[in-house]
């Protein structure tokens, strides 16, 4: 079914005892609230103690894979950028 | 397909030494082991009925993520079902379980509402059954975790959460079809309409229930009525449905006088397990 008023949400779950939302995958849904419910039936088979996000995928701005060898490929040749060149003094510990 | 012997020899013993014995109406548990597994069958009927019918949903539902929900919640109940109805068994004592209790009883032994039987006509109408059964069941089993018999207590205590989620998935459907379009609302509006005479049995009471409540195993059902009812208004106001004045009641089921929806939907239910009684799965 195509589904004009149903569209997608990006789905974000952070497991219980996980530090962060991760990307899960995605659900159609007419708005918030039952994108949420969704995406409990479909990603956290409502497993107690887990935090979603749900975004319209219409409101994620991506970087354009195009560009990804400018804006990524970075500062390999650059060593100037990599902090090596710094002397630790003795005394610092955990670095 | 060979069917089952719709009147076994124990409800005959059972019918001929109950208190009203002669009557029309079903046999009357007369000693408290009875009332305690014909309580437990209410329990275990309304799960597994329900549950049932939610699973004549898969991959017909109106989007793939409402398939999931309905699933879900089928899943719940039949979970719930096996739960009560082993418990049954083993209150029973006669050395069955809950297959034998789900697949070798006819119609006049199963003992949910009448509410969870009704086909699942369109979506809205299967929303509302759900709306309805579910506001009623979460009370019932929030009451329940305090029974005096730790099984049901327990079993009621694992069951509450997904219930909980059942009512609130269903009243929110409720909320978006009634607050709809014109046409969502007048599908919602009819939806009700045809399970509004099945509510009062969610909450009617009878000799066994009292024998159960006054055993401290079950929950009195007629003093969740007014949660129920404030809970009914208040998803109805926001849907902008009118809460009508209910008709007569339609009651029977737990007496095993069903509507004739039930028949068929055992048959499909039972199908392989009559067709193969000694079949292991």
């Amino acid at each position: 079914m195509s589904q004009p008023d149903w569209p997608l949400w990006e789905v974000f779950l952070r497991s219980k005892g996980g530090l962060s939302h991760r990307h899960v995958g995605s659900v159609h849904a007419p708005d918030g609230e039952l994108a949420v419910r969704h995406a409990r039936d479909v990603y956290t088979r409502r497993m107690e103690g887990v935090s979603l996000w749900v975004v319209r995928s219409a409101d994620i701005v991506a970087s354009d894979p195009d560009q990804a060898g400018p804006m990524f490929a970075p500062a390999e040749d650059k060593v100037y950028r990599h902090p090596t060149f710094y002397q630790i003094p003795d005394g610092v510990k955990h670095i | 397909m060979p069917s089952l012997p719709t009147i076994q020899p124990q409800d005959e013993a059972r019918a001929d030494r109950a208190s009203h014995a002669g009557t029309f109406d079903a046999p009357v548990a007369d000693d408290h082991r009875d009332a305690h597994f014909d309580y437990l069958l209410r329990l275990g009927d309304d799960a597994l009925i329900l549950g049932q019918r939610l699973s004549e949903w898969c991959g017909h539902a109106p989007a793939l993520e409402v398939d999931l929900s309905l699933a879900n919640i089928g899943l719940d109940l039949i979970g719930q079902a096996t739960l009560f109805l082993d418990h049954a068994a083993s209150v029973e004592g006669a050395g069955r379980d809950a297959d034998a209790l789900a697949f070798r009883r006819d119609v006049l032994q199963f003992r949910n509402c009448v509410m969870v039987e009704q086909p699942n006509g369109d979506f809205a109408r299967t929303m509302a059954r759900q709306f309805l059964f579910s506001t009623a069941h979460v009370l019932l089993l929030d009451a329940l975790t305090a029974s005096a018999d730790p099984q049901i207590a327990a079993i009621a205590a694992k069951g509450v959460k997904e219930v909980r989620y059942h009512a609130d998935l269903s009243a929110d459907w409720v909320i978006r079809l009634g607050d709809g379009t014109d046409e969502s609302r007048a599908r919602m509006i009819d939806g009700f309409d045809w399970h509004w005479r099945f509510v009062d049995e969610l909450f009617a009471m009878d000799a066994i229930e009292e024998r159960m409540v006054a055993a401290g195993i079950a929950a009195d059902r007629a003093a969740l009525r007014p949660a129920f009812d404030a809970r009914l208004q208040a998803v109805l106001d926001e849907a902008t449905i009118p809460v009508p004045e209910l008709p007569r009641a339609v009651v029977g089921g737990r007496k095993g006088h069903h509507s004739e929806h039930l028949g068929h939907l055992l048959a499909v239910m039972q199908h392989l397990p009559r067709s193969y009684p000694d079949a292991t799965w």
